[in-house]
Formats: structure tokens, sequence, C-alpha cells
């Protein structure tokens, strides 16, 4: 299986490509687009600061590029919130792949919220096996609302999505690969996926 | 619901895991990788790497640990420990670091918390503030906490919030080592104070410390060493009773 790791400057890729490793997979890191396009499977990664975060992926194309992929393709925190149509962080136009608007946690919370809250309401082949409730770890000062294209939720402040789908897009915001072995699962389901 | 986080410290000199008694004597408590893949499987929330020592190789062997880490667990982690440019930041991030983790370097020159939340974003900044009691105000301290400063405790933790800090990691010089409880007042009144999460250091000796700093010092996450190190305290068995006492906890 050929797994590629997007790789356009933003953030910590490091661990994802160490997730993989641990399943047995080797992921390669690219911005080549003719190599992403023979993937199996690309992760779109994403750490930081959501404008600038989008510059990159103008800057080398990839912006045009992501949303027309045919393999499935999950973002990875600020990677899923780029998959939206905006986001309030630095008034960014995302990929508008997922219909929904990113916004920042009110005061009323503790912000960025850091460390391990659950999932719910879980749909998809991306969370088989995983149990409602679960916990996994999320560290995020932004967050997508509800919408149809949720696929779990999760609860800060008040409900909000906490992994999305459209067609073989996927995106959750926590962090699966520092998520212990409920988030090993949801990383061998995603690579499972057909 | 998002649940209140328990993290081991792990001090580091030249690769090995030790840990001092008030900052003073270092007792040996093993290998870093496997130390941390234990606490990991025990039910550690997250891991909190202090680097203490001060070779001319420090930085490159620091580095290969934070790879070997992020190789083998799969929770998030920190580091720390004499961190003082974006480069140094940049280079443990790229090995796998989920968090840094500043502290004299920041009280020294505050820009560069604006500089590494420009470049990194604020989810990857811990600012770790030592501070102590003089004559009543909560001072803080240099160098471990040995070196004592003018500025406020709580007027440093408002600043490195307005700056950029994605969290405060408190360590109270007055408690460390003592066993005898975490500084609840202090860090009732930091998280009051700051809308940015505070992991509370600092004198846990007993699973009720943590309880207590959860509750009355309104602490988001309790770091402690030596009670897990020495196996006072088993991470599995403190969630337990976190949980009895109404405590939201990952089990």
């Amino acid at each position: 299986m050929k797994i590629i790791i997007i790789d356009y400057g933003a953030g910590n890729i490091q661990s994802i490509k160490f997730a993989i490793k641990r399943l047995g997979y080797n992921a390669v890191l690219s911005h080549d687009t003719e190599e992403i396009l023979q993937a199996d499977k690309v992760i779109f990664p994403g750490v930081g600061e959501a404008s600038s975060a989008m510059k990159k992926l103008r800057a080398s194309g990839l912006d045009g590029f992501i949303p027309k992929l045919k393999q499935p393709v999950l973002g990875i925190c600020l990677g899923m919130q780029l998959m939206c149509r905006h986001s309030e962080e630095g008034n960014t136009q995302g990929l508008g792949i997922f219909d929904l608007e990113v916004h920042k946690f009110p005061n009323s919370v503790k912000v960025p919220q850091i460390g391990w809250n659950q999932i719910m309401g879980l749909k998809s082949d991306l969370f088989k096996g995983i149990p409602e409730s679960s916990y996994i770890y999320l560290v995020h000062s932004f967050y997508a609302p509800l919408g149809k294209e949720t696929i779990a939720m999760s609860d800060y402040a008040f409900p909000y999505s906490a992994a999305l789908q459209k067609n073989n897009f996927y995106g959750v915001q926590f962090h699966p690969e520092k998520s212990s072995s409920i988030g090993e699962q949801i990383v061998r389901n995603f690579l499972n996926l057909s | 619901m998002l649940t209140k986080r328990i993290i081991p410290c792990l001090d580091i000199k030249d690769g090995r895991t030790v840990k001092g008694v008030n900052f003073v004597d270092l007792r040996d408590a093993g290998d870093p990788v496997e130390l941390a893949q234990r606490y990991a499987d025990e039910g550690a929330d997250e891991l909190v790497f202090l680097d203490i020592s001060a070779t001319e190789q420090k930085r490159k062997t620091l580095a290969e640990l934070v790879y070997h880490v992020a190789e083998a667990i799969n929770i998030p982690f920190t580091v720390g420990g004499g961190i003082s440019s974006v480069e140094d930041v940049d280079i443990l991030l790229k090995n796998g670091a989920d968090k840094v983790s500043i502290n004299s370097s920041a009280v020294k020159r505050p820009e560069l918390i604006n500089e590494l939340m420009a470049k990194f974003g604020s989810q990857c900044i811990v600012v770790a503030i030592d501070a102590k009691q003089i004559d009543g105000t909560w001072k803080v301290h240099l160098v471990g906490g040995k070196v004592p400063t003018d500025i406020d405790l709580f007027e440093w933790a408002k600043e490195v919030e307005a700056r950029g800090a994605g969290e405060i990691l408190f360590t109270s010089m007055d408690h460390d080592g003592t066993k005898n409880g975490f500084a609840n007042a202090a860090l009732a009144k930091l998280s009051n104070l700051v809308n940015i999460p505070i992991i509370a250091s600092g004198g846990a000796g007993e699973v009720m410390h943590f309880a207590d700093t959860f509750k009355e010092g309104k602490a988001d996450a309790a770091l402690a060493a030596s009670v897990f190190h020495f196996s006072e305290i088993a991470i599995a068995h403190l969630k337990q009773e976190l949980k009895k006492e109404g405590i939201p906890v990952r089990i």
C-alpha cells in the first residue's frame, strides 16, 4: 500500500509517520502531485495557523489539487479545518470540501482545548470497532460546528464536529496518532478503507 | 467531557532519566524510552521530558531522544530544558515532540513566545513558570528555581498568555519535593486569571493531593515525577480514585 503524507511545510508530520510505521506500513512525505495521485491513501496533516498554512498550500498549487483527489484522504487537526469552506482564524478561505465554517471557541471555556475528550455519534467505517464515548486527544482553539458531514461529535462548551466525511474525504479534529490504542485503530481503519 | 490530565515528568540528563529532590539530589530512575512506554501503557495522559544536562552535545542528544520517544509512544509529550530559540523548537518538533516548554529563556526575552507562536502556533507552546513566595508574594525564579527575580507570578502569567502561550506549567518551589500537596491557592488564582490550561506541578505525595489540585486548585492537569518513578502511586489506581471523587479522567 502506498501512503502519502502531504508535505507542505506545515506542522509536525513525524508523529503520524511513526504511527503508520507502528502499524507496519511506510508513509512517504511528498508535495509532488504526480506521486500523490499514485497513492492508495493520502494524509493531509496540519498544525499551526490557518492562513499561513493555506498560503503554503496555494503557493504549491495544492489548494486546487487536493479537492480533486479520488482516493481516501484523511485531514488531521488543522488539515480537517482547512478542508472546510472558511475559517475564522486569519479570515481564511478553505478548500471547501466540507460545507462548514470554522469558528473560535468562546471564552466561557479555556482556549485552546488541550487533552482527552470523548467522541460520540460515530458513523462511517473510519470508526469501525470503536466504542461510543472513546477518548481521543485534541489540541485546538478553533472548531467546526455540527453539520450534515459530521461523523463524530465531541463536546466542549457545546457539541461540535470531531470528525467529518464527504465521499472519499475524511477529517478528524483530534490526533489519532496521539490517541493511544483507540487512535491506532482509527488510523488502521483509514488504511483499510477501499 | 474534557478530562483532567495526569502527567509524569521525566527529568533527563545525558539521555538518562533522573529526578531531583528539591531540584538538587539526583537519582537514576531508568531509560527514558522504556519509562515513557510504561507510563503510556499505565494510562498516563501525556508526558513531559525536562532536559537538565548542560553538555555541548545536549541539543543533538535531546533531538535523538525525542525521535526515539516519538517512534515508540502513542500519547503526546512535551520537551523542555534550555530551549531558547525558534531553531531549537523547530528541531524538536521535527523530531516528533508535540509541545515544547520554555522557561528562563522566555523571562529573559519574552518576545520569544511571540516568535514561537507566529511560527508554530500557540498549541505547542508551554510556558513553564517556577515561583516561590517571598514576603507573601509569589516571585518568578530562574535556573530551575535557584535564581529569584522581581517578577510577580500572576503578572507574568497574564503576559505569557497575551504573548501566545498555549498552556502554563506552574511549579511551586515552596511545594516541590515536599510531598505535602500542590500550591492550590495560587493555582486557583492563576486558573481564574488566565484562560489557557494550567498544569499543576510540585508537591504531589499522595492520591488525594491530585484530587485537591483539580478541585481546589482548578488545575487542568497535574504533573509529578518521583511518586510515579518510584511506584509510590500507580497511575491506574490514581485514576480510579479520582473517578470516585467525581473528577473526569480517561480510564
